[in-house]
């Protein structure tokens, strides 16, 4: 359990889902993304929030 | 003697533990730091924490700041609803998208170059630096207010230095529909490719020489040590002025506001400008509320990503 709780990946993966987020918040091509980017960056952030409380990989 | 007396009195005091030698001067060690954080904690929680919680919960009402008797309705998500449903509040924010973007673009291309030339110690680089870095320290409002003089279509240098080049004949940067979004573009390049440009610089300097030195007994080519040993140094640098640049674009206001303010039509509209004229033009707070809500969560997004790679900076 510890070795999956490694608080680099899972920051890493929650930068991913913000980026996401604000592509999809200022994209010219689709309404449906850009409704949806709110959930996605809150999400992300939130999860961000939380992961960066797991402890560090041995590898810093 | 005396020295003997003083020396007994300092065993003793060495042996009485810390936190009864605070009380019998008066205050405990913890009572102490209690009154150096208490008048910090109560100001961060009047002036940024609850007027945060108090946007938060007014984004779920029908709240108007100018009807203070009107009877104020829970109406849950409605307002994101109708936020994230606009094709308006969504054109804003691709007219943010735009300024965003290409700003960080031609900061990050024109501050980069900058730097590597500034980096080359040439007689007088301490002058050009400080002449450089002027634009940076003047008030974004004075910045907009001066360059809409620059831009007059008639009496404007900018029009006359264009007319120079090219026979482009009597056009308004600040009124054309097409041009606007680029007027806005080029002032904030203008103003911000400084600090791109001091970042850079830092990341430069602080590349050791002997790599350089190293490469050349390797045989590498300029063109070779640029791609190899500066870009990689420098980009951690570059990344954290776009970043920064990024978050403070996302929220501009005062410079745009003085120089097209949101016009022509709506073309120079940023999501900030919007967000003012919806809360005291239209006096909808709670719809207002929770665009601004949106655009917290987006900003504060954006910066878990900068403090992130700020300790990989400071892990280098």
């Amino acid at each position: 359990m510890k070795r999956f709780l490694k608080r680099g990946p899972w920051e890493n993966a929650a930068c991913v889902v913000i980026a996401l987020g604000v592509f999809m918040l200022m994209q010219p091509f689709s309404m449906w993304l850009f409704s949806h980017s709110f959930v996605v960056i809150l999400t992300g952030t939130l999860g961000f929030v939380v992961v960066s409380h797991f402890p560090e990989g041995e590898d810093g | 003697m005396a020295e003997s007396t003083l020396t007994a009195e300092g065993s003793r005091r060495a042996q009485v533990p810390v936190g009864s030698r605070g009380r019998a001067r008066g205050l405990s060690d913890r009572a102490v730091l209690l009154l150096f954080i208490t008048p910090t904690l109560v100001l961060l929680l009047a002036i940024n924490i609850f007027p945060l919680i108090w946007n938060i919960v007014l984004s779920f009402t029908n709240y108007r700041a100018n009807q203070p008797g009107r009877e104020i309705k829970w109406i849950g998500l409605r307002n994101y609803e109708r936020l994230l449903g606009s094709e308006d509040i969504w054109g804003y924010l691709q007219v943010t998208a735009h300024f965003v973007c290409w700003s960080i673009f031609f900061q990050v291309l024109i501050g980069f170059s900058l730097a590597w030339l500034l980096n080359r110690q040439f007689r007088g680089h301490a002058f050009w630096t400080t002449v450089i870095v002027l634009p940076m320290m003047l008030s974004p409002a004075v910045v907009g207010t001066f360059w809409t003089y620059l831009f007059q279509p008639q009496s404007g240098i900018f029009n006359y230095i264009v007319n120079f080049f090219i026979d482009a004949g009597d056009f308004s940067m600040i009124g054309d529909v097409a041009l606007a979004p680029w007027t806005i573009v080029i002032v904030d390049t203008w103003m911000w490719t400084p600090f791109v440009m001091l970042i850079c610089l830092a990341g430069l300097r602080s590349i050791p020489e002997y790599i350089y030195e190293a490469a050349e007994v390797d045989g590498a080519s300029p063109w070779r040590q640029f791609w190899t040993i500066t870009v990689p140094m420098v980009l951690p640098f570059l990344m954290l002025a776009v970043l920064f640049r990024a978050i403070e674009n996302f929220k501009m206001f005062d410079m745009v506001v003085e120089l097209t303010s949101g016009g022509p039509g709506s073309t120079t509209e940023l999501a900030s400008i919007n967000l003012k004229r919806e809360a005291f033009e239209s006096w909808k707070t709670g719809y207002s509320a929770a665009f601004a809500t949106i655009l917290f969560v987006t900003v504060f997004g954006a910066a878990n990503i900068y403090v992130k790679f700020l300790n990989q900076v400071k892990k280098r």
